[in-house]
């Protein structure tokens, strides 16, 4: 393998296909319930115990504006680490299905257009064309950022506040 | 033979910061005639020397050697012991910690207060070589030896080894053959010593040697073959000239000072020019010098906590490894005796079966009870800088105060004393600087001259408490009241309580000190303080009467590796209530329900009214049961104060191992970390005071929803 090549690991979201830096997955695993987060965005599912390790578990289409799925023994969770050993992070992310490992040149990816998307164009890394379908690549750099990832808050705080007024009245 | 000598400096470092607090702390000991503790220091620092002369810290080398010459005058009785060069020592300690600091971090030390220190070092050995007319001769002597070095001299050596020499693997005749490549020697032993043959240990060495050598090399040459023994020899190197014979006598062998300081030619001046004035004038100096290596002292106990970041290693007793040990085998006996059972199992064998189990749990606990024993050390090793540092203090405030510490054998998990550290410093200077009046202030009041600083710790519940007691003026707490009104942080006619009035003094930016002196009153504050015994998850505490002393309590967590809490369920998900937190669990009874304006509950426990917070509402969770009437209701405490947590379910207690959600996640608001329960599932732990912040939040929008609404 050459250097400028890399393997990712693709999946479907809402017939999506996206594709994640493969070094950067640790394991794939079946759904398995969580324990809730209180007072958390919805993306966030909430966090399961992997051999010891607490890791919190975001639903991948609410994350990026979608409609969630049903859970069910068929969903998935991909769990990401980043390879930065100083500042190790670990998330799971929920996918409709794993699909595929391509190996990729730096030449077959393209730039991403800057416009018209339902995800933060920051998780973008560019788009890869093969055998006639477009794969979207996800930077595993914000994709594992803390700060990127979790950005999202404001929108939830209406809701969350909307059933708690219920309960008092 | 190349051995990486790098794999062993973080040992070496280790065992040079143990040497320096022992120096420390015998130094502040020290009194005339006390050999023994003058011994110990003197072994410290010469340990010092040696290991960092094997790993080429030449500065840390090369200033240590001062501070051993000067010990070793006052071990050998040529000097006595006065007060101010145990001001040096304790000055060149601080001055060595700093080399060896420096070393460490491969950093060039170019702190001036060594140059000073090491000034002064050879400014004291100087005075005293004036006034010791043997040492005088003995260095005229050795330059007498450096005009003629190119002849070649008669050296006489007496060398007596003691018994077990030979048992450290050392070789009597291996040195003499070194000897022989010098020179011409003569070997002539000595059995006066020798003991009759049914005594005598073969393992032993009763014999004693006269050498002789012809030979140009010098004294150091010489000393340098002898080097591995000197600890275990008495070694007496003489130089026979034409004339007469000087003797150079050094027992244990240790370089005699005259020696050193021809060596350092620090103090060639000073020893040739013996005139009584200048004698006074250095006398000047070295006060000069030393006040304001003095004025630094404060400067260089902050620097060196800040630089603790890299990963520390524990010292274990053997007694706690071998009981590890010990439960390990009993565990293995366990477990095979259960896959025995397992083998072929049928139901006449339950008993056993249970039997097994029940000794597999009592091992794992043991197991686990031993292991975090590991981690624990006495809290002697967070106090031992206090004496040092109420010497400094008292030296620097001009007041005399006397350091009790009490229960140094208390445990403590490692992770917290490193972290406890510098709050209990900030305390106790505190104490030192505020709480003590000063000697005339006292005796007015009818108190003894010298001020007492009280510092104990104890176990209580599960807890460690800290106690950091001064018999001073006390807390004016009409000052900090009017303080706290100037400031804003009280409404002017409000009723407080004694402890809510100094619980006033850890808010951020309050200090009563009328001025702010170098010792306390800048920098970090009591709100540091107070935050940083909060984040190891402990409470601080103050009494305080006018005119008899303050009482600073801390309350400390043993570990903060594992916690005894409370399982309650509310909805579907089982949350952990810290069990410190919890005052009692009680069914809410409607009588005692009182219905305050903003949808506020107020439960009647006795005399209090403690507001109910249902966790269901500040989570956002579906609950089973959403009514407050009989509800259960776990009261908890924190921060002082009282609030009730409804739950639907109380489960078991256990205690829990603490994973950080922050790890892979963030912080989350009411969450103080997570575990993992039997079932292998996640299960948050509450924080109390963090939950009544989103009470707090809740309510004040929910008020400002209310308002709009009736606008």
């Amino acid at each position: 393998m050459s250097e400028s090549e890399q393997e990712y690991l693709t999946f479907m979201l809402n017939g999506e296909e996206y594709g994640v830096d493969i070094l950067c997955v640790q394991e794939i695993r079946v759904w398995s319930s969580v324990t809730e987060l209180p007072n958390k965005p919805t993306y966030i599912k909430g966090v399961i115990n992997l051999r010891g390790v607490i890791i919190p578990i975001i639903d991948l289409r609410q994350r990026f504006g979608q409609e969630a799925l049903e859970y069910n023994e068929q969903t998935v969770t991909i769990i990401l680490k980043t390879q930065n050993k100083n500042n190790p992070m670990v998330v799971g992310i929920v996918v409709d299905g794993v699909s595929e490992v391509y190996k990729l040149s730096k030449s077959d990816i393209r730039k991403a257009p800057s416009f018209g998307n339902n995800i933060d164009s920051c998780f973008l890394k560019g788009l890869a064309s093969i055998d006639n379908k477009l794969i979207i690549l996800l930077d595993s750099n914000t994709l594992l950022n803390q700060d990127d990832l979790y950005s999202i808050e404001s929108s939830e705080v209406e809701q969350k506040l909307a059933p708690v007024d219920e309960t008092v009245n | 033979m190349s051995i990486d000598l790098s794999q062993f400096i973080p040992s070496f470092l280790e065992e040079s910061f143990e040497g320096l607090e022992l120096m420390e702390s015998s130094l502040l000991n020290l009194e005339a005639g006390d050999n023994e503790t003058i011994h110990s220091i003197f072994r410290a620092a010469h340990s010092i020397k040696g290991g960092a002369g094997t790993f080429g810290f030449n500065k840390v080398t090369e200033f240590t050697h001062l501070v051993e010459t000067l010990l070793d005058e006052m071990r050998d009785g040529r000097r006595d012991i006065v007060q101010s060069d145990v001001e040096i020592l304790l000055d060149s300690v601080d001055c060595m910690r700093l080399l060896i600091e420096s070393a460490r971090d491969e950093e060039d030390c170019q702190d001036e207060k060594i140059t000073q220190t090491s000034a002064l070092l050879a400014k004291t050995l100087g005075n005293d070589s004036q006034s010791d007319k043997s040492i005088v001769d003995n260095e005229a002597t050795d330059a007498d030896i450096a005009e003629n070095g190119q002849d070649k001299k008669h050296w006489q050596i007496q060398f007596i080894p003691e018994h077990q020499l030979v048992q450290t693997g050392n070789d009597p005749l291996l040195l003499f053959n070194a000897l022989a490549d010098f020179g011409q020697v003569e070997v002539q032993a000595n059995i006066d010593n020798l003991p009759p043959l049914t005594d005598m240990n073969a393992e032993e060495l009763y014999l004693h040697w006269q050498l002789s050598l012809i030979s140009d090399c010098s004294e150091d040459e010489i000393k340098e073959i002898f080097e591995w023994v000197e600890d275990e020899c008495e070694l007496i190197i003489s130089l026979k000239t034409n004339e007469n014979t000087q003797t150079n006598n050094t027992p244990k062998n240790q370089r005699s000072s005259a020696e050193n300081l021809a060596d350092d030619n620090l103090n060639s001046s000073v020893g040739s020019a013996p005139e009584n004035n200048q004698n006074n004038d250095l006398t000047e100096n070295k006060k000069a010098v030393q006040s304001s290596a003095l004025d630094k002292k404060v400067i260089s106990t902050e620097k060196s906590p800040a630089k603790k970041s890299e990963v520390g290693s524990i010292r274990v007793g053997v007694d706690k490894v071998d009981s590890l040990i010990n439960l390990v085998g009993e565990l293995v006996i366990t477990q095979s005796m259960l896959s025995e059972l397992g083998n072929d199992f049928d139901l006449t064998k339950v008993e056993r079966l249970t039997a097994g189990l029940e000794q597999l749990l009592q091992n794992t606990k043991e197991l686990q009870e031993s292991v975090m024993r590991i981690r624990m050390l006495p809290i002697s090793f967070a106090f031992n800088r206090f004496p040092r540092l109420i010497h400094d203090l008292s030296k620097k405030t001009g007041k005399s105060i006397e350091l009790i510490i009490k229960g140094e054998q208390t445990e403590l998990d490692k992770t917290v004393m490193e972290q406890i550290g510098d709050p209990l410093v900030h305390l106790v200077r505190n104490a030192a600087d505020h709480g003590i009046e000063t000697a005339d202030v006292r005796l007015k009041n009818g108190k003894p001259e010298t001020g007492t600083i009280t510092l104990d710790a104890y176990h209580q519940g599960g807890n460690i408490v800290i106690e950091i007691n001064d018999d001073g003026g006390g807390i004016n707490r009409q000052a900090v009241l009017e303080k706290a009104i100037e400031k804003g942080i009280v409404e002017p006619n409000a009723t407080l309580t004694d402890s809510q009035v100094f619980d006033l003094l850890f808010e951020p930016g309050f200090s009563t000190a009328k001025e702010v002196s170098d010792i306390s009153g800048r920098g970090v504050g009591m709100d540091v303080v107070k935050r940083n015994i909060q984040s190891l998850g402990g409470r601080i505490q103050v009494e305080s009467e006018q005119g008899k002393g303050s009482t600073f309590r801390v309350h400390l967590p043993l570990t903060l590796a594992i916690l005894d809490g409370q399982l309650v369920r509310v909805g579907s998900e089982v949350y952990i209530i810290p069990l410190i937190a919890i005052v009692e669990s009680l069914q809410i009874q409607s009588k005692f329900i009182n219905r305050v304006s903003g949808d506020l509950v107020l439960y009647r426990l006795r005399e209090d009214n403690v507001p109910v917070l249902p966790i269901y509402q500040l989570f956002n969770l579906p609950a089973d049961n959403k009514e407050v009437n009989n509800a259960l209701l776990v009261v908890v405490e924190a921060d002082g104060q009282k609030v009730g947590l409804m739950v639907d379910d109380l489960l078991a207690q256990q205690q829990v191992v603490i994973k950080s959600l922050k790890d892979n996640y963030q912080q989350v608001d009411g969450i103080s970390g997570a575990t993992i329960l039997g079932d292998g599932s996640v299960s948050m732990i509450l924080d109390i005071p963090g939950m009544i912040n989103i009470a707090l939040e809740m309510a004040q929008k929910n008020q400002k929803m209310l308002e709009q609404e009736t606008v």
